[in-house]
């Protein structure tokens, strides 16, 4: 069943990767449309919750430690988003 | 419905406190690097996206497949060792440190071809960013591999099963955690524009 659960997620981070290869490849070639990049880190986000979640098993871990982990992320993602959106050309 | 074993229905992490004491400061660091990189490319955004047109992404795109497999096989391992099929386990583990050694070959590529061209930490400041992130993250597929390798050693002598999972738990959350900072590197560095 557990090993189910993993080849499941292993394949679907796989799907991801391939899909934020191909909008890194098709959307930002030009670097001129916006919607790529928010897509890239929610794609960034839903992986690394998998890995963290199930590969890391912070799922059943106690609550402190998975909320400093998922904290971290959305930390993270935010800021650069955020660095992202202040250099866009005005 | 009540668990078989008490201890199972209790929240518990998976591996040594250490490495996960480890693993936060890790976190910490690499946070700091990834909004570092990000802010230093609000000053000059054409400068990075220049500089990180030179970047091999199919490389990169291929350290991540690389990485997630490495990340699949050490969970299909720690899965095994836990249900008593040992020489699955240690199987897993083999495919674990191949596709880590297939990382270090493609990246040592990549910036063996970098460094004859010049590149360097002084370059211009995406490079030092880059070179920052992707040598430290490299070294930690480094010390990752070391420690797989010693689990891998170890379970094929048959050292781990249901009871003692301990090592393997632990070696799992450091390569898990280097696989986790890539999936955040890789667009970040490579892809973002």
């Amino acid at each position: 069943m557990l090993r189910d659960t993993i080849s499941r997620i292993w394949a679907a981070l796989l799907a991801l990767t391939l899909l934020s290869v191909a909008v890194g490849e098709l959307g930002l070639v030009d670097g001129l449309r916006r919607w790529p990049v928010p897509l890239l880190f929610a794609l960034v986000l839903l992986k690394a919750r998998w890995v963290a979640l199930h590969f890391m098993e912070l799922a059943e871990a106690p609550p402190l430690w998975r909320r400093l982990l998922l904290g971290w992320l959305y930390l993270v993602l935010s800021l650069i988003l955020l660095a992202w959106w202040l250099a866009l050309p005005r | 419905m009540q668990a078989a074993n008490p201890q199972d229905a209790q929240p518990q992490l998976r591996g040594d406190l250490t490495i996960w004491l480890v693993i936060l400061a890790e976190l910490a660091t690499f946070g700091l690097l990834f909004v570092g990189y990000a802010f230093a490319r609000l000053r000059d955004p054409a400068l990075f996206n220049a500089s990180q047109a030179s970047l091999h992404l199919h490389s990169g795109a291929l350290n991540t497949v690389l990485l997630i497999c490495g990340s699949g096989c050490v969970a299909m391992a720690v899965q095994a060792l836990r249900r008593d099929a040992r020489a699955a386990g240690s199987r897993w583990l083999l495919a674990a440190l191949l596709c880590g050694l297939g990382f270090m070959v493609v990246k040592s590529l990549e910036f063996g071809e970098q460094f004859a061209a010049g590149v360097n930490l002084s370059t211009n400041t995406f490079f030092m960013f880059y070179l920052m992130l992707a040598g430290f993250h490299y070294l930690h597929v480094a010390a990752g591999l070391l420690f797989i390798a010693l689990v891998w050693w170890k379970a094929r002598q048959g050292a781990y099963g249901p009871d003692d999972c301990h090592a393997p738990e632990t070696a799992a959350a450091f390569w898990h955690m280097v696989d986790l900072l890539w999936i955040v590197l890789f667009p970040l560095v490579y892809l973002m524009r």
